[in-house]
Protein backbone atom coordinates (compact mmCIF):
# COMPACT_ATOMS: atom_id res chain seq x y z
CA UNK A 1 0.00 0.00 0.00
CA UNK A 2 1.29 3.41 -0.86
CA UNK A 3 1.02 6.08 1.77
CA UNK A 4 -0.55 9.43 0.97
CA UNK A 5 2.04 12.20 0.77
CA UNK A 6 2.62 14.07 4.02
CA UNK A 7 0.88 17.40 4.28
CA UNK A 8 3.31 20.20 3.55
CA UNK A 9 3.70 22.54 6.47
CA UNK A 10 2.39 25.96 5.55
CA UNK A 11 5.07 28.59 5.77
CA UNK A 12 4.60 32.09 7.10
CA UNK A 13 4.86 34.75 4.44
CA UNK A 14 5.85 38.39 4.71
CA UNK A 15 2.18 39.38 4.90
CA UNK A 16 1.78 37.19 7.98
CA UNK A 17 4.74 38.83 9.69
CA UNK A 18 3.34 42.27 8.96
CA UNK A 19 -0.03 41.28 10.45
CA UNK A 20 1.58 39.86 13.57
CA UNK A 21 3.74 42.95 13.83
CA UNK A 22 0.73 45.26 13.70
CA UNK A 23 -1.18 43.34 16.34
CA UNK A 24 1.92 43.24 18.53
CA UNK A 25 2.39 47.01 18.16
CA UNK A 26 -1.20 47.70 19.21
CA UNK A 27 -0.82 45.50 22.29
CA UNK A 28 2.49 47.12 23.19
CA UNK A 29 0.92 50.58 22.88
CA UNK A 30 -1.99 49.54 25.11
CA UNK A 31 0.42 48.23 27.73
CA UNK A 32 2.44 51.43 27.52
CA UNK A 33 -0.70 53.57 27.99
CA UNK A 34 -1.82 51.54 30.97
CA UNK A 35 1.51 51.32 32.73
CA UNK A 36 2.98 54.77 32.06
CA UNK A 37 0.24 57.22 31.22
CA UNK A 38 -2.59 55.85 33.30
CA UNK A 39 -0.97 55.67 36.69
CA UNK A 40 -2.61 52.59 38.11
CA UNK A 41 -1.66 50.47 41.00
CA UNK A 42 -2.07 46.87 39.94
CA UNK A 43 -2.93 44.41 42.64
CA UNK A 44 -3.84 41.00 41.25
CA UNK A 45 -3.54 38.97 44.42
CA UNK A 46 -6.27 40.97 46.11
CA UNK A 47 -8.75 39.91 43.41
CA UNK A 48 -7.38 36.39 43.17
CA UNK A 49 -8.33 36.02 46.79
CA UNK A 50 -11.93 36.25 45.63
CA UNK A 51 -11.43 33.29 43.36
CA UNK A 52 -9.69 31.09 45.90
CA UNK A 53 -8.55 32.06 49.35
CA UNK A 54 -6.37 30.35 51.88
CA UNK A 55 -8.33 29.43 54.94
CA UNK A 56 -6.04 29.55 57.97
CA UNK A 57 -8.33 27.47 60.17
CA UNK A 58 -8.63 24.44 57.91
CA UNK A 59 -5.29 25.29 56.27
CA UNK A 60 -6.60 24.66 52.76
CA UNK A 61 -7.74 26.66 49.73
CA UNK A 62 -11.47 27.44 49.71
CA UNK A 63 -13.48 28.70 46.72
CA UNK A 64 -14.51 32.29 47.13
CA UNK A 65 -17.20 34.51 45.56
CA UNK A 66 -16.04 34.40 41.94
CA UNK A 67 -15.68 30.64 41.84
CA UNK A 68 -19.06 30.25 43.55
CA UNK A 69 -20.42 32.69 40.98
CA UNK A 70 -19.22 30.62 38.06
CA UNK A 71 -20.83 27.55 39.65
CA UNK A 72 -24.12 29.42 39.75
CA UNK A 73 -23.62 30.49 36.14
CA UNK A 74 -23.15 26.84 35.17
CA UNK A 75 -26.24 25.76 37.10
CA UNK A 76 -28.24 28.52 35.44
CA UNK A 77 -27.01 27.50 32.01
CA UNK A 78 -27.76 23.85 32.68
CA UNK A 79 -31.35 24.32 33.81
CA UNK A 80 -32.12 27.09 31.37
CA UNK A 81 -30.88 24.90 28.52
CA UNK A 82 -33.13 22.02 29.56
CA UNK A 83 -36.19 24.25 29.80
CA UNK A 84 -35.27 26.21 26.66
CA UNK A 85 -34.77 23.00 24.69
CA UNK A 86 -38.21 21.79 25.76
CA UNK A 87 -39.79 25.10 24.78
CA UNK A 88 -37.80 25.10 21.54
CA UNK A 89 -38.80 21.58 20.60
CA UNK A 90 -42.51 22.26 21.07
CA UNK A 91 -42.48 25.76 19.56
CA UNK A 92 -40.21 24.64 16.73
CA UNK A 93 -42.65 21.92 15.80
CA UNK A 94 -45.52 24.40 16.04
CA UNK A 95 -43.66 26.70 13.64
CA UNK A 96 -43.87 23.97 10.99
CA UNK A 97 -47.43 22.92 11.83
CA UNK A 98 -50.27 23.04 9.34
CA UNK A 99 -52.49 24.58 11.99
CA UNK A 100 -52.62 28.36 11.62
CA UNK A 101 -53.19 29.12 15.32
CA UNK A 102 -50.17 27.01 16.33
CA UNK A 103 -48.02 28.72 13.74
CA UNK A 104 -49.16 32.16 14.87
CA UNK A 105 -48.53 31.50 18.56
CA UNK A 106 -45.01 30.25 18.00
CA UNK A 107 -44.23 32.97 15.47
CA UNK A 108 -45.40 35.67 17.91
CA UNK A 109 -43.22 34.21 20.64
CA UNK A 110 -40.14 34.14 18.45
CA UNK A 111 -40.63 37.62 17.03
CA UNK A 112 -41.41 39.10 20.43
CA UNK A 113 -38.22 37.77 21.94
CA UNK A 114 -36.03 38.57 18.99
CA UNK A 115 -37.18 42.15 18.66
CA UNK A 116 -36.92 43.27 22.27
CA UNK A 117 -33.51 43.92 23.85
CA UNK A 118 -32.66 40.97 26.10
CA UNK A 119 -32.31 43.21 29.14
CA UNK A 120 -35.80 44.67 28.68
CA UNK A 121 -37.25 41.21 28.16
CA UNK A 122 -35.56 39.96 31.32
CA UNK A 123 -36.86 42.89 33.35
CA UNK A 124 -40.43 42.41 32.16
CA UNK A 125 -40.41 38.71 32.80
CA UNK A 126 -38.61 38.89 36.07
CA UNK A 127 -41.17 41.18 37.61
CA UNK A 128 -43.98 39.04 36.28
CA UNK A 129 -42.33 35.81 37.41
CA UNK A 130 -41.18 36.88 40.84
CA UNK A 131 -44.27 38.97 41.55
CA UNK A 132 -47.00 36.69 40.23
CA UNK A 133 -45.80 33.23 39.34
CA UNK A 134 -43.48 32.35 42.21
CA UNK A 135 -46.09 32.87 44.97
CA UNK A 136 -48.58 30.84 42.94
CA UNK A 137 -46.33 27.78 42.58
CA UNK A 138 -45.37 28.26 46.21
CA UNK A 139 -41.62 28.34 45.68
CA UNK A 140 -41.32 31.14 48.21
CA UNK A 141 -42.38 28.89 51.06
CA UNK A 142 -39.90 26.15 50.22
CA UNK A 143 -39.10 24.25 53.41
CA UNK A 144 -35.49 25.24 53.99
CA UNK A 145 -34.93 22.34 56.38
CA UNK A 146 -36.46 19.48 54.38
CA UNK A 147 -34.21 16.45 53.98
CA UNK A 148 -33.78 16.90 50.25
CA UNK A 149 -33.45 20.66 50.37
CA UNK A 150 -30.70 20.57 52.98
CA UNK A 151 -28.86 17.73 51.22
CA UNK A 152 -25.70 18.11 49.19
CA UNK A 153 -27.36 17.03 45.97
CA UNK A 154 -29.79 19.92 46.16
CA UNK A 155 -26.87 22.29 46.64
CA UNK A 156 -25.04 20.91 43.61
CA UNK A 157 -28.16 21.16 41.46
CA UNK A 158 -29.67 24.44 42.59
CA UNK A 159 -27.18 26.18 44.85
CA UNK A 160 -28.06 27.85 48.13
CA UNK A 161 -31.65 26.94 49.21
CA UNK A 162 -32.11 30.48 50.53
CA UNK A 163 -31.73 31.81 47.01
CA UNK A 164 -33.79 29.07 45.37
CA UNK A 165 -36.77 31.11 44.16
CA UNK A 166 -34.39 33.79 42.95
CA UNK A 167 -32.42 31.14 41.06
CA UNK A 168 -35.55 29.62 39.49
CA UNK A 169 -36.74 33.03 38.33
CA UNK A 170 -33.37 33.71 36.69
CA UNK A 171 -33.24 30.31 35.01
CA UNK A 172 -36.80 30.67 33.70
CA UNK A 173 -36.15 34.15 32.32
CA UNK A 174 -33.07 32.91 30.51
CA UNK A 175 -34.90 29.82 29.26
CA UNK A 176 -37.80 31.83 27.85
CA UNK A 177 -35.33 34.08 26.14
CA UNK A 178 -33.08 31.38 24.67
CA UNK A 179 -36.08 29.20 23.87
CA UNK A 180 -36.91 31.51 20.99
CA UNK A 181 -33.53 30.93 19.39
CA UNK A 182 -33.76 27.19 19.92
CA UNK A 183 -37.23 27.32 18.35
CA UNK A 184 -35.67 28.66 15.19
CA UNK A 185 -32.94 26.02 15.26
CA UNK A 186 -35.52 23.25 15.65
CA UNK A 187 -37.67 24.71 12.89
CA UNK A 188 -34.70 24.77 10.53
CA UNK A 189 -33.87 21.20 11.53
CA UNK A 190 -37.37 19.94 10.84
CA UNK A 191 -37.57 21.80 7.55
CA UNK A 192 -34.24 20.37 6.45
CA UNK A 193 -35.73 16.87 6.37
CA UNK A 194 -36.62 15.95 2.82
CA UNK A 195 -40.27 15.89 1.84
CA UNK A 196 -39.83 12.26 0.78
CA UNK A 197 -39.24 11.21 4.38
CA UNK A 198 -42.60 12.63 5.47
CA UNK A 199 -44.28 11.03 2.48
CA UNK A 200 -42.74 7.61 2.98
CA UNK A 201 -43.64 7.67 6.67
CA UNK A 202 -47.21 8.70 5.93
CA UNK A 203 -47.54 6.24 3.09
CA UNK A 204 -46.96 3.27 5.39
CA UNK A 205 -49.80 4.55 7.55
CA UNK A 206 -47.86 5.85 10.56
CA UNK A 207 -49.84 8.14 12.84
CA UNK A 208 -48.90 11.79 13.01
CA UNK A 209 -47.13 11.30 16.34
CA UNK A 210 -45.18 8.29 15.08
CA UNK A 211 -44.07 10.13 11.96
CA UNK A 212 -42.53 12.79 14.16
CA UNK A 213 -41.15 10.51 16.85
CA UNK A 214 -39.71 7.77 14.63
CA UNK A 215 -38.77 9.55 11.43
CA UNK A 216 -38.55 13.32 11.63
CA UNK A 217 -37.17 14.12 15.09
CA UNK A 218 -34.38 11.50 15.11
CA UNK A 219 -33.07 12.86 11.83
CA UNK A 220 -33.61 16.49 12.78
CA UNK A 221 -31.82 16.09 16.13
CA UNK A 222 -28.64 14.92 14.41
CA UNK A 223 -28.65 18.01 12.26
CA UNK A 224 -29.39 20.47 15.04
CA UNK A 225 -26.97 19.18 17.67
CA UNK A 226 -24.05 21.36 16.50
CA UNK A 227 -26.04 24.64 16.43
CA UNK A 228 -27.68 23.60 19.70
CA UNK A 229 -24.26 23.18 21.30
CA UNK A 230 -23.36 26.64 20.02
CA UNK A 231 -26.53 28.03 21.52
CA UNK A 232 -25.60 26.50 24.87
CA UNK A 233 -22.35 28.44 24.83
CA UNK A 234 -24.21 31.60 23.85
CA UNK A 235 -26.51 30.96 26.78
CA UNK A 236 -23.58 30.84 29.18
CA UNK A 237 -22.51 34.25 27.96
CA UNK A 238 -26.05 35.63 27.91
CA UNK A 239 -26.54 34.49 31.49
CA UNK A 240 -24.54 37.58 32.51
CA UNK A 241 -27.65 39.70 31.93
CA UNK A 242 -29.55 38.10 34.78
CA UNK A 243 -27.08 39.81 37.09
CA UNK A 244 -29.36 42.82 36.54
CA UNK A 245 -32.16 41.06 38.38
CA UNK A 246 -29.81 40.19 41.25
CA UNK A 247 -29.24 36.56 40.43
CA UNK A 248 -25.95 35.85 42.18
CA UNK A 249 -23.99 34.50 39.25
CA UNK A 250 -20.50 35.37 38.11
CA UNK A 251 -21.16 38.84 36.70
CA UNK A 252 -23.29 39.93 39.65
CA UNK A 253 -20.66 38.83 42.14
CA UNK A 254 -17.93 40.40 40.03
CA UNK A 255 -19.61 43.79 40.35
CA UNK A 256 -19.56 43.34 44.11
CA UNK A 257 -15.94 42.27 44.13
CA UNK A 258 -14.98 45.20 41.92
CA UNK A 259 -16.67 47.68 44.22
CA UNK A 260 -15.34 46.27 47.49
CA UNK A 261 -11.77 45.91 46.24
CA UNK A 262 -11.91 48.97 43.91
CA UNK A 263 -9.71 46.85 41.63
CA UNK A 264 -11.95 47.21 38.59
CA UNK A 265 -9.46 46.21 35.87
CA UNK A 266 -8.17 43.13 37.62
CA UNK A 267 -11.64 41.92 38.52
CA UNK A 268 -13.08 42.16 35.04
CA UNK A 269 -9.99 40.78 33.34
CA UNK A 270 -10.10 37.77 35.65
CA UNK A 271 -13.84 37.36 35.17
CA UNK A 272 -13.43 37.66 31.40
CA UNK A 273 -10.74 34.98 31.52
CA UNK A 274 -13.02 32.74 33.56
CA UNK A 275 -15.83 33.08 31.04
CA UNK A 276 -13.39 32.50 28.20
CA UNK A 277 -11.93 29.33 29.70
CA UNK A 278 -15.42 27.99 30.40
CA UNK A 279 -16.89 28.76 26.98
CA UNK A 280 -13.81 27.85 24.99
CA UNK A 281 -13.44 24.49 26.71
CA UNK A 282 -17.09 23.71 25.97
CA UNK A 283 -16.62 24.78 22.34
CA UNK A 284 -13.49 22.63 22.00
CA UNK A 285 -15.23 19.63 23.59
CA UNK A 286 -18.26 19.97 21.33
CA UNK A 287 -16.21 20.28 18.17
CA UNK A 288 -14.16 17.27 19.22
CA UNK A 289 -17.34 15.25 19.77
CA UNK A 290 -18.74 16.44 16.46
CA UNK A 291 -15.65 15.33 14.59
CA UNK A 292 -15.74 11.97 16.29
CA UNK A 293 -19.42 11.49 15.46
CA UNK A 294 -18.72 12.37 11.84
CA UNK A 295 -15.91 9.85 11.65
CA UNK A 296 -18.08 7.16 13.26
CA UNK A 297 -20.85 7.72 10.75
CA UNK A 298 -18.57 7.40 7.77
CA UNK B 1 -63.02 19.44 0.83
CA UNK B 2 -66.41 20.40 2.18
CA UNK B 3 -68.16 19.64 -1.07
CA UNK B 4 -67.30 15.95 -0.85
CA UNK B 5 -70.01 13.60 0.29
CA UNK B 6 -69.05 11.86 3.48
CA UNK B 7 -71.31 8.85 3.06
CA UNK B 8 -69.66 5.91 1.40
CA UNK B 9 -71.50 4.76 -1.66
CA UNK B 10 -72.00 1.06 -2.10
CA UNK B 11 -69.50 0.12 -4.73
CA UNK B 12 -68.44 -3.11 -6.28
CA UNK B 13 -66.19 -4.81 -3.69
CA UNK B 14 -63.97 -6.02 -6.52
CA UNK B 15 -63.00 -2.45 -7.36
CA UNK B 16 -60.11 -1.45 -5.10
CA UNK B 17 -59.46 2.04 -6.44
CA UNK B 18 -61.99 4.28 -8.07
CA UNK B 19 -61.74 7.90 -9.17
CA UNK B 20 -64.95 9.76 -9.94
CA UNK B 21 -64.77 13.17 -11.54
CA UNK B 22 -61.55 14.11 -9.75
CA UNK B 23 -60.10 17.57 -10.28
CA UNK B 24 -56.99 18.99 -8.69
CA UNK B 25 -55.30 22.34 -8.86
CA UNK B 26 -51.84 23.52 -7.80
CA UNK B 27 -52.67 27.19 -7.22
CA UNK B 28 -54.08 28.17 -10.60
CA UNK B 29 -52.63 25.28 -12.54
CA UNK B 30 -55.07 22.43 -13.03
CA UNK B 31 -53.07 19.22 -12.67
CA UNK B 32 -55.92 16.73 -12.93
CA UNK B 33 -58.97 17.22 -15.13
CA UNK B 34 -62.08 15.11 -14.61
CA UNK B 35 -60.33 11.85 -13.81
CA UNK B 36 -62.53 8.73 -13.91
CA UNK B 37 -60.74 5.46 -13.40
CA UNK B 38 -61.19 2.20 -11.55
CA UNK B 39 -58.76 -0.55 -10.71
CA UNK B 40 -60.13 -4.01 -9.97
CA UNK B 41 -58.75 -6.58 -7.58
CA UNK B 42 -55.77 -8.31 -9.17
CA UNK B 43 -55.51 -5.86 -12.03
CA UNK B 44 -52.17 -4.39 -13.14
CA UNK B 45 -52.54 -0.90 -14.52
CA UNK B 46 -49.60 0.94 -16.06
CA UNK B 47 -49.90 4.71 -16.25
CA UNK B 48 -47.75 6.51 -18.78
CA UNK B 49 -47.56 9.87 -20.44
CA UNK B 50 -45.21 12.82 -20.96
CA UNK B 51 -43.73 14.54 -17.91
CA UNK B 52 -46.08 17.03 -16.35
CA UNK B 53 -49.11 15.11 -17.57
CA UNK B 54 -50.35 14.49 -14.02
CA UNK B 55 -49.64 10.78 -13.71
CA UNK B 56 -47.65 11.08 -10.47
CA UNK B 57 -50.20 13.50 -9.08
CA UNK B 58 -52.96 11.05 -9.85
CA UNK B 59 -51.27 8.09 -8.19
CA UNK B 60 -50.38 10.25 -5.17
CA UNK B 61 -54.04 11.15 -4.75
CA UNK B 62 -54.84 7.51 -4.06
CA UNK B 63 -53.20 7.64 -0.63
CA UNK B 64 -53.68 11.39 -0.36
CA UNK B 65 -50.08 12.48 -0.43
CA UNK B 66 -51.78 15.08 -2.62
CA UNK B 67 -55.29 16.22 -1.78
CA UNK B 68 -57.80 16.56 -4.58
CA UNK B 69 -60.29 19.39 -4.50
CA UNK B 70 -63.22 17.98 -6.44
CA UNK B 71 -64.64 14.54 -7.03
CA UNK B 72 -64.40 11.39 -4.97
CA UNK B 73 -61.77 8.70 -4.59
CA UNK B 74 -62.61 5.35 -3.03
CA UNK B 75 -59.89 2.94 -1.93
CA UNK B 76 -60.85 -0.53 -0.75
CA UNK B 77 -64.43 0.58 -0.25
CA UNK B 78 -63.55 3.65 1.82
CA UNK B 79 -63.73 7.17 0.65
CA UNK B 80 -60.45 8.98 1.20
CA UNK B 81 -60.58 12.45 2.64
CA UNK B 82 -58.63 14.33 5.20
CA UNK B 83 -60.04 12.60 8.25
CA UNK B 84 -56.67 11.47 9.63
CA UNK B 85 -57.85 8.25 11.27
CA UNK B 86 -59.63 7.02 8.16
CA UNK B 87 -56.74 8.11 5.98
CA UNK B 88 -54.26 6.17 8.09
CA UNK B 89 -56.46 3.09 7.63
CA UNK B 90 -56.48 3.57 3.86
CA UNK B 91 -52.72 4.09 3.77
CA UNK B 92 -52.16 0.80 5.58
CA UNK B 93 -53.98 -1.02 2.78
CA UNK B 94 -52.03 0.78 0.08
CA UNK B 95 -48.30 0.25 -0.32
CA UNK B 96 -46.29 2.89 -2.12
CA UNK B 97 -42.89 2.85 -3.78
CA UNK B 98 -41.28 6.15 -4.68
CA UNK B 99 -38.94 7.26 -7.41
CA UNK B 100 -36.26 8.27 -4.89
CA UNK B 101 -36.73 5.22 -2.58
CA UNK B 102 -37.19 7.38 0.53
CA UNK B 103 -35.78 4.80 2.90
CA UNK B 104 -35.29 6.07 6.44
CA UNK B 105 -31.53 6.75 6.52
CA UNK B 106 -31.19 6.56 10.31
CA UNK B 107 -32.55 3.02 10.49
CA UNK B 108 -31.11 -0.30 9.41
CA UNK B 109 -32.73 -2.16 6.53
CA UNK B 110 -34.52 -4.44 8.97
CA UNK B 111 -35.77 -1.49 11.04
CA UNK B 112 -37.01 0.21 7.89
CA UNK B 113 -39.22 -2.76 7.20
CA UNK B 114 -40.33 -3.57 10.75
CA UNK B 115 -41.27 -0.02 11.75
CA UNK B 116 -44.73 0.19 10.20
CA UNK B 117 -45.95 -3.29 11.23
CA UNK B 118 -44.76 -2.65 14.79
CA UNK B 119 -46.32 0.78 15.11
CA UNK B 120 -49.53 0.11 13.23
CA UNK B 121 -50.19 -3.52 14.00
CA UNK B 122 -48.97 -3.25 17.58
CA UNK B 123 -47.06 -6.50 17.21
CA UNK B 124 -43.88 -7.52 19.00
CA UNK B 125 -40.53 -6.76 17.45
CA UNK B 126 -39.80 -10.50 17.11
CA UNK B 127 -42.98 -10.99 15.10
CA UNK B 128 -42.25 -7.92 13.02
CA UNK B 129 -38.72 -9.13 12.30
CA UNK B 130 -40.10 -12.43 11.12
CA UNK B 131 -42.49 -10.71 8.72
CA UNK B 132 -39.74 -8.35 7.59
CA UNK B 133 -37.25 -11.14 6.90
CA UNK B 134 -39.90 -12.96 4.90
CA UNK B 135 -40.38 -10.00 2.59
CA UNK B 136 -36.67 -9.16 2.47
CA UNK B 137 -36.06 -12.71 1.29
CA UNK B 138 -38.76 -12.27 -1.28
CA UNK B 139 -36.96 -9.27 -2.76
CA UNK B 140 -33.68 -11.18 -2.35
CA UNK B 141 -31.95 -8.82 -0.01
CA UNK B 142 -32.24 -10.60 3.34
CA UNK B 143 -28.45 -10.83 3.60
CA UNK B 144 -28.21 -7.02 3.87
CA UNK B 145 -30.72 -6.70 6.72
CA UNK B 146 -28.27 -5.19 9.18
CA UNK B 147 -26.83 -2.59 6.83
CA UNK B 148 -27.97 0.98 6.47
CA UNK B 149 -29.63 2.40 3.36
CA UNK B 150 -26.58 4.48 2.41
CA UNK B 151 -24.52 1.28 2.14
CA UNK B 152 -26.77 -0.20 -0.56
CA UNK B 153 -26.97 0.43 -4.28
CA UNK B 154 -29.98 2.16 -5.77
CA UNK B 155 -31.51 -1.05 -7.01
CA UNK B 156 -31.05 -2.70 -3.64
CA UNK B 157 -32.57 0.30 -1.88
CA UNK B 158 -35.60 0.21 -4.14
CA UNK B 159 -36.09 -3.49 -3.44
CA UNK B 160 -35.98 -2.74 0.29
CA UNK B 161 -38.57 -0.02 -0.29
CA UNK B 162 -40.78 -2.61 -1.94
CA UNK B 163 -40.34 -4.95 1.02
CA UNK B 164 -41.13 -2.11 3.38
CA UNK B 165 -44.42 -1.47 1.58
CA UNK B 166 -45.26 -5.20 1.43
CA UNK B 167 -44.67 -5.69 5.14
CA UNK B 168 -47.96 -3.88 5.83
CA UNK B 169 -49.65 -6.60 3.74
CA UNK B 170 -51.35 -4.07 1.51
CA UNK B 171 -54.16 -4.91 -0.90
CA UNK B 172 -52.84 -2.52 -3.55
CA UNK B 173 -49.33 -1.44 -4.49
CA UNK B 174 -48.61 1.94 -6.03
CA UNK B 175 -45.36 2.50 -7.91
CA UNK B 176 -44.41 6.08 -8.75
CA UNK B 177 -41.68 5.83 -11.41
CA UNK B 178 -39.81 3.17 -9.43
CA UNK B 179 -36.94 2.84 -11.89
CA UNK B 180 -36.45 6.44 -13.04
CA UNK B 181 -33.73 7.23 -10.51
CA UNK B 182 -31.80 4.02 -11.10
CA UNK B 183 -28.63 3.37 -13.06
CA UNK B 184 -29.49 1.33 -16.16
CA UNK B 185 -27.87 -1.87 -14.91
CA UNK B 186 -30.09 -1.88 -11.82
CA UNK B 187 -33.43 -1.35 -13.51
CA UNK B 188 -34.02 -5.01 -14.26
CA UNK B 189 -33.53 -6.29 -10.72
CA UNK B 190 -36.34 -3.98 -9.60
CA UNK B 191 -38.59 -4.77 -12.56
CA UNK B 192 -38.07 -8.49 -11.92
CA UNK B 193 -39.27 -8.13 -8.34
CA UNK B 194 -42.29 -6.18 -9.56
CA UNK B 195 -43.03 -8.83 -12.17
CA UNK B 196 -42.95 -11.55 -9.52
CA UNK B 197 -45.29 -9.51 -7.39
CA UNK B 198 -47.65 -9.24 -10.32
CA UNK B 199 -47.61 -12.96 -10.99
CA UNK B 200 -48.55 -13.53 -7.35
CA UNK B 201 -51.74 -11.64 -8.09
CA UNK B 202 -50.98 -8.29 -6.41
CA UNK B 203 -53.16 -5.40 -7.53
CA UNK B 204 -50.79 -2.79 -8.92
CA UNK B 205 -50.87 0.72 -10.25
CA UNK B 206 -47.55 1.63 -11.85
CA UNK B 207 -46.39 4.96 -13.23
CA UNK B 208 -43.49 4.14 -15.52
CA UNK B 209 -41.80 4.76 -18.83
CA UNK B 210 -40.68 1.14 -19.08
CA UNK B 211 -42.78 0.00 -21.99
CA UNK B 212 -41.18 -3.43 -21.95
CA UNK B 213 -42.50 -3.89 -18.44
CA UNK B 214 -45.94 -2.66 -19.52
CA UNK B 215 -45.97 -5.17 -22.39
CA UNK B 216 -45.02 -8.02 -20.13
CA UNK B 217 -46.97 -7.33 -16.98
CA UNK B 218 -49.82 -4.87 -17.51
CA UNK B 219 -53.45 -5.75 -17.99
CA UNK B 220 -54.37 -2.24 -18.87
CA UNK B 221 -52.53 0.88 -19.97
CA UNK B 222 -53.65 4.39 -19.06
CA UNK B 223 -52.18 7.20 -21.10
CA UNK B 224 -52.33 10.72 -19.68
CA UNK B 225 -51.68 14.08 -21.24
CA UNK B 226 -52.16 17.57 -19.81
CA UNK B 227 -53.98 16.30 -16.73
CA UNK B 228 -56.50 14.22 -18.65
CA UNK B 229 -56.80 10.49 -19.21
CA UNK B 230 -56.48 10.23 -22.97
CA UNK B 231 -56.41 6.46 -23.30
CA UNK B 232 -57.61 3.74 -20.97
CA UNK B 233 -57.47 0.46 -22.80
CA UNK B 234 -56.23 -3.10 -22.62
CA UNK B 235 -52.53 -3.68 -23.20
CA UNK B 236 -53.26 -5.44 -26.48
CA UNK B 237 -55.23 -2.49 -27.84
CA UNK B 238 -52.62 -0.03 -26.66
CA UNK B 239 -49.63 -1.77 -28.21
CA UNK B 240 -51.25 -2.98 -31.39
CA UNK B 241 -52.52 0.24 -32.75
CA UNK B 242 -55.80 0.96 -31.01
CA UNK B 243 -54.39 4.18 -29.60
CA UNK B 244 -54.96 7.81 -30.34
CA UNK B 245 -52.73 10.39 -31.93
CA UNK B 246 -51.14 11.77 -28.78
CA UNK B 247 -50.31 8.33 -27.44
CA UNK B 248 -48.84 7.50 -30.82
CA UNK B 249 -46.62 10.58 -30.70
CA UNK B 250 -45.54 9.82 -27.13
CA UNK B 251 -44.69 6.20 -27.87
CA UNK B 252 -42.72 7.05 -30.96
CA UNK B 253 -40.66 9.46 -28.87
CA UNK B 254 -39.76 7.03 -26.12
CA UNK B 255 -39.39 3.93 -28.26
CA UNK B 256 -37.15 5.47 -30.89
CA UNK B 257 -33.79 4.69 -29.40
Amino acid sequence: MTKPPLKTRRKLTIVDYICFGLVGAIIAYAIYRVSDVLVYNWNWSRVFNFVLYYDEESSSYVPNLLLLGIATTLRLAFWATIVAATIGLIMGYMRTSKNLAMRMISRCYVELVRNIPPVVFIFIFYFFLSGQLMPVIGLDDLDKNGTFVSSGIFYILFGDPKLFSNFVAGALCLALFEGAYITEIVRAGIQSIQKGQWEAARAVGLSRLNVLRDIIFPQAIRKILPPLAGQFITLIKDSAIVSLISIQELTFLATEVASTTTKVFETWIIVGAMYFILCYSFAATFSHLEKRALRARR
Amino acid sequence: MSNLSTTDRKIDPDILISFQGVNKWFDHFQALKDINLSVKQGERVVVCGPSGSGKSTMIRCVNQLENHQQGTIHVCGREVYSNMKQLEQVRREVGMVFQSFNLFPHMSILQNVTLAPMRNGKISSAEASEIAMHYLERVQIADQADKFPSQLSGGQQQRVAIARALAMKPRVMLFDEPTSALDPEMINEVLDVMGELASDGMTMMVVTHEMGFARKVADRVVFMDEGRIEENCSKEDFFTGGRGERAEAFLSKILQH
